[in-house]
């Protein structure tokens, strides 16, 4: 099984990343729960949601203690919410900014992780630039699959062009392409660069 | 058809394929996107001929349903927490009416405080109303309880409550089968009620009946309920020829038939219990799981067969009896054939507090040890409360209770688990 | 030879009304072929006002439609004494729910017959004052705002009578009942509270509403028949004296009825769409004490010294509804 968390602030789409997640999962033929923390949602305050992947019934339903990833999508919540609680080791983590790790003060907390489970994407930047409006929770999804392997970019653009109509969905399908090639070549340099 | 849909979204497919003719809904939180996806389905002309119809008050969505069954109608209302208190002395009325009016209950804790989490205090404050009440353990179930609950009611001719966990089900996506159009109107036949209000045939409805017949009406109504215990079964058997998938009845037990712990719980939680079991089992513990599907009639033979075995029972609800204890495990002891004490009710997951695997076998190792007491609440805050106590002995005005655990504990808005 | 519009006061009988006026004008009572919606052998107290305008409103909407008609009926007198178990007087199909939703449940009732296209078929909701104006009252603004089908007739005895008369927010001022007694300071039911629900029907503007007492019963049944020949939400609330709870003999009802227009304290009149269409102007105009003294819940305005403060009260109150209603004729007018 794979838990993913996604924190965020009410407005980003936290929760419609989460379901569309587990969207992408279910058009791959995998078993996929998605569902928000249950806090007093109001634009601004700090929202979590949860997608747990599997290939049989997910009977589980706590909320996810200890995620094999975490996406990020407000990096104001780095020092305000304990974002990374739990996580494990080898844990996958996407970051929503155009800095990088040291810039947000993560270096060192960073230093024991797996280098090519981390990442940062201008998600935001980039749903400007498609979408109009700073929700980058498409992008990041696109990241994400990059980041992980854990879905094809094609599932994701799916679950995208399914949940949405052909006018909201399109731009949101080009930012998250976007992020996806973004992110793939970081990690491609990355694999490069320790290879040598 | 397989989707991967929120809990909500299944069950107003659910309660699309069973051919409503009168929905009438007011909003509240947790069941808002049941009401508003069939809104839509409506107005999409989806559901045809339906009257949809946005009501002013709980109370008059039930009272609109009582109108609409009885001249004939199938009705469908949903509703949580605040609603059903509200609409209580129609919900009443319904049942002692005999109207077979089908609703959905997205449960949620009663206030105050007021609290938009879930727990199972709204539906079990009704418990003895004369509905029919079913939990659903996941949004498969959630789904293809709503179609047994129309044929039930309607042969009945008694209302039935469709229990689902408030977020933990109705926000969740997961995969559903929906079925298809043949398959539900295969399994649920027109309405044809036992009493309606025709022109033709002119009859009261709702008289008063006095002292000389009203213990009679009421052991019919409890008769009624009896007769529903065979009934249950025997549909949810019809329903997986249909189907193809054992949903609904009485209870589902899972490896309870070598258990010496067996723990009774309704709903969502069901599925964190299950994997919990596995863990433990494999550590040797001969643990099980009777998870009860039907609440109300109270399955009394059934439960009372499938506790006979066991040394030990953990009831862990969402549910409590202020003054008294817990709800479920009151009932449960009542069926149990070993002593009373070996019935240990466990108060969990009360506003929404998440129920972690962690805490569950905190606790299910106790059990076993013989540790734990009659009654336990899951994950309490021990000196928050001592604290508390100890103000309201020292202060006189020590302040409304609620803000003084939230200022105690400095409750931000995000705790995870 | 010219016809020659006779006036008959005494249309509110039998005996002239029916030989010699046309059909149309006839009352439905004496007709052989009524309905007799609201049958003998109910346990309404003797004179009771609430059954005299029950029996007639229904048989009248019966003849309207046809036969086709299902009634909702609010917890109240006429429910508990037209339904003594195991009897109903009702010839009708007929239901009882809950006090508080008569008019949600013609709400359910009007939308189940639309879904089996039963439209020919039409629904009332029916209650007291207790249960329209107070404890019904979100139910009925509901029913208006949505313009549901249904006509919701009101029978206003002014309290809540059949659990011993206690008041109720259409009680009128000055009035005693068990819980506004004239003892100490109190002077009744006090001044200032109150609404009148037609007014707010009105402001509704659902498509019909009228206000009828059982003196004039011509009038009742030719208001019920039009509203019938609407469609959407109706309101007809009609003054039905209660000889109990208002204190006076049981063979006076329909007069003390007459008398609450006469003196313009209960104004008579239809509307549509919030303007109002039609008033029935008061004939021979009356000063209030007429209506008050006959009824035991207003004696204590007439003890010794006479209370004459609280009765210009009620005077001021019948002046602004003749002003407000246009309730005089011309000439008398002012």
């Amino acid at each position: 099984m794979f838990q993913v968390r996604i924190h965020g602030r009410g407005g980003q789409g936290v929760v419609t990343a989460a379901e569309l997640l587990s969207i992408a999962a279910f058009r791959e033929g995998r078993h996929a729960q998605a569902f928000p923390s249950f806090g007093s949602e109001r634009t601004g305050a700090p929202v979590v949601a949860f997608c747990r992947i599997a290939d049989s019934k997910i009977r589980n339903r706590e909320p996810v203690i200890a995620p094999d990833a975490v996406i990020i999508q407000d990096p104001t919540l780095l020092h305000q919410v304990d974002v990374f609680g739990g996580m494990i080791r080898d844990a996958y983590i996407l970051i929503n900014t155009s800095r990088d790790f040291d810039a947000l003060g993560l270096g060192d907390f960073l230093s024991g992780f797996r280098a090519n489970h981390l990442c940062t994407v201008p998600a935001s930047e980039l749903a400007v630039r498609h979408v109009g409006k700073p929700v980058p929770n498409a992008a990041l999804l696109g990241g994400f699959a990059a980041l992980t392997g854990l879905l094809g970019i094609d599932s994701v653009v799916a679950a995208i062009r399914e949940k949405f109509v052909e006018r909201i969905s399109e731009p949101n399908v080009a930012a998250a392409q976007e992020a996806f090639q973004l992110v793939r070549e970081k990690t491609e340099a990355l694999a490069r660069a320790e290879a040598s | 058809m397989l989707k991967q849909v929120e809990g909500s979204q299944a069950v107003a497919e659910a309660v699309a394929l069973c051919r409503p003719e009168v929905i009438c809904a007011y909003p509240i939180s947790p069941q808002t996107h049941i009401v508003e996806a069939l809104g839509r389905m409506v107005t999409a002309g989806q559901i045809a001929p339906c009257e949809f119809i946005n009501v002013e008050s709980e109370f008059a969505a039930m009272s609109v349903a009582i109108g609409a069954s009885a001249a004939g109608a199938r009705a469908y209302t949903a509703t949580a927490s605040q609603g059903l208190l509200y609409m209580a002395e129609a919900v009443f009325n319904a049942a002692g009416l005999g109207l077979p009016i089908v609703m959905t209950v997205a449960n949620r804790a009663i206030g105050a405080p007021i609290n938009i989490w879930n727990d199972h205090t709204d539906a079990l404050s009704q418990r003895d109303c004369g509905w029919i009440q079913l939990f659903a353990e996941d949004n498969q179930e959630a789904l293809d309880l709503h179609i047994q609950a129309f044929r039930l009611g309607e042969e009945l001719s008694l209302p039935v409550m469709v229990c689902m966990d408030g977020y933990i089900l109705t926000h969740a996506y997961e995969r559903v089968e929906v079925p298809r159009q043949e398959q539900v109107d295969a399994y649920l036949p027109r309405f044809e009620p036992r009493q309606v209000l025709d022109p033709a045939e002119p009859v009261s409805i709702g008289a008063m009946v006095g002292p000389e017949a009203f213990m009679e009406v009421r052991y019919l109504a409890h008769a009624k309920q009896q007769h529903a215990l065979e009934l249950i079964p025997a549909w949810a058997e019809e329903f997986r020829g249909v189907f193809g998938r054992e949903t609904g009845g009485l209870m589902h037990l899972y490896r309870a038939d070598d258990a010496e712990t067996i723990i009774v719980a309704l709903g969502s939680v069901l599925g964190t219990v299950e994997d919990t079991v596995d863990e433990l089992r494999e550590s040797g513990l001969r643990i099980g799981v009777l998870g009860l599907t039907c609440f109300r009639p109270w399955p009394h033979v059934a439960v009372r067969a499938a506790l006979a075995n066991a040394r030990r029972v953990i009831v862990i609800e969402k549910s409590l009896a202020v003054g008294l204890g817990g709800i479920v495990s009151a009932n449960v002891r009542g069926s149990y054939t070993g002593h009373p004490d070996d019935v240990h009710a466990v108060i969990a997951g009360l506003g929404g507090r998440p129920i972690t695997k962690r805490s569950l076998h905190d606790v299910l190792r106790k059990a076993v040890s013989s540790e734990l007491g009659p009654m336990t609440f899951l994950d309490l805050n021990r000196e928050a409360v001592e604290r508390v106590l100890a103000r309201e002995r020292e202060v006189r005005r020590s302040g409304p209770i609620a803000e003084s655990v939230l200022r105690d504990l400095g409750v931000s808005a995000l705790k995870i688990g | 030879m010219t016809d020659q519009p006779i006036k008959f006061y005494q249309t509110g009988t039998f005996t002239v009304g029916n030989r010699l006026l046309p059909p149309d004008q006839r009352s439905v009572q004496a007709n052989m072929r009524r309905t007799n919606s609201l049958n003998s052998g109910h346990r309404a107290c003797q004179g009771c006002g609430e059954a005299l305008g029950a029996r007639y409103a229904i048989d009248a909407a019966m003849e309207a439609t046809g036969r086709r008609l299902i009634a909702a009926n609010a917890t109240g007198c006429l429910e508990v004494f037209s339904t003594p178990y195991p009897e109903t007087s009702w010839q009708i199909p007929w239901i009882h729910s809950l006090f508080g939703n008569a008019a949600a449940v013609g709400t359910g009732i009007a939308a189940a017959l639309r879904v089996k296209g039963q439209t020919d078929v039409r629904v009332i909701a029916q209650g007291g004052d207790g249960g329209t104006t107070d404890i019904g009252f979100a139910c009925l603004s509901g029913m208006f705002e949505r313009n549901d089908d249904v006509l919701y007739i009101c029978y206003d005895n002014g309290g809540y009578m059949n659990t011993g008369v206690q008041r109720s927010s259409a009680t009128p001022p000055a009035a005693r009942t068990n819980t506004t007694m004239p003892v100490g300071k109190g002077t009744g039911s006090a001044f200032g509270m109150g609404k009148f629900v037609p007014a707010i029907a009105m402001a509704h503007d659902i498509p019909y509403v009228a206000t009828a007492t059982v003196a004039d019963l011509r009038d009742l049944e030719a208001k019920i028949r039009r509203a019938m020949g609407f469609r959407g939400a109706r309101y007809v609330h009609i003054l039905v004296p209660c000889p109990l709870g208002w204190g006076h003999a049981s063979d006076q009802t329909i007069r003390i009825a007459r008398l609450a227009r006469e003196t313009g304290l209960f104004p008579e009149f239809e509307a549509e769409s919030g303007e109002i269409t039609r008033v029935t102007p008061i004939r021979h105009r009356l000063p209030v004490e007429e209506y008050l003294r006959p009824q035991h819940r207003f004696a204590h305005l007439f003890r010794d010294p006479p209370r004459t403060d609280l009765i210009r009260q009620i005077q001021a109150i019948a002046d602004r509804n003749i002003r407000r209603y246009g309730l005089l004729e011309r000439e008398e007018a002012g």
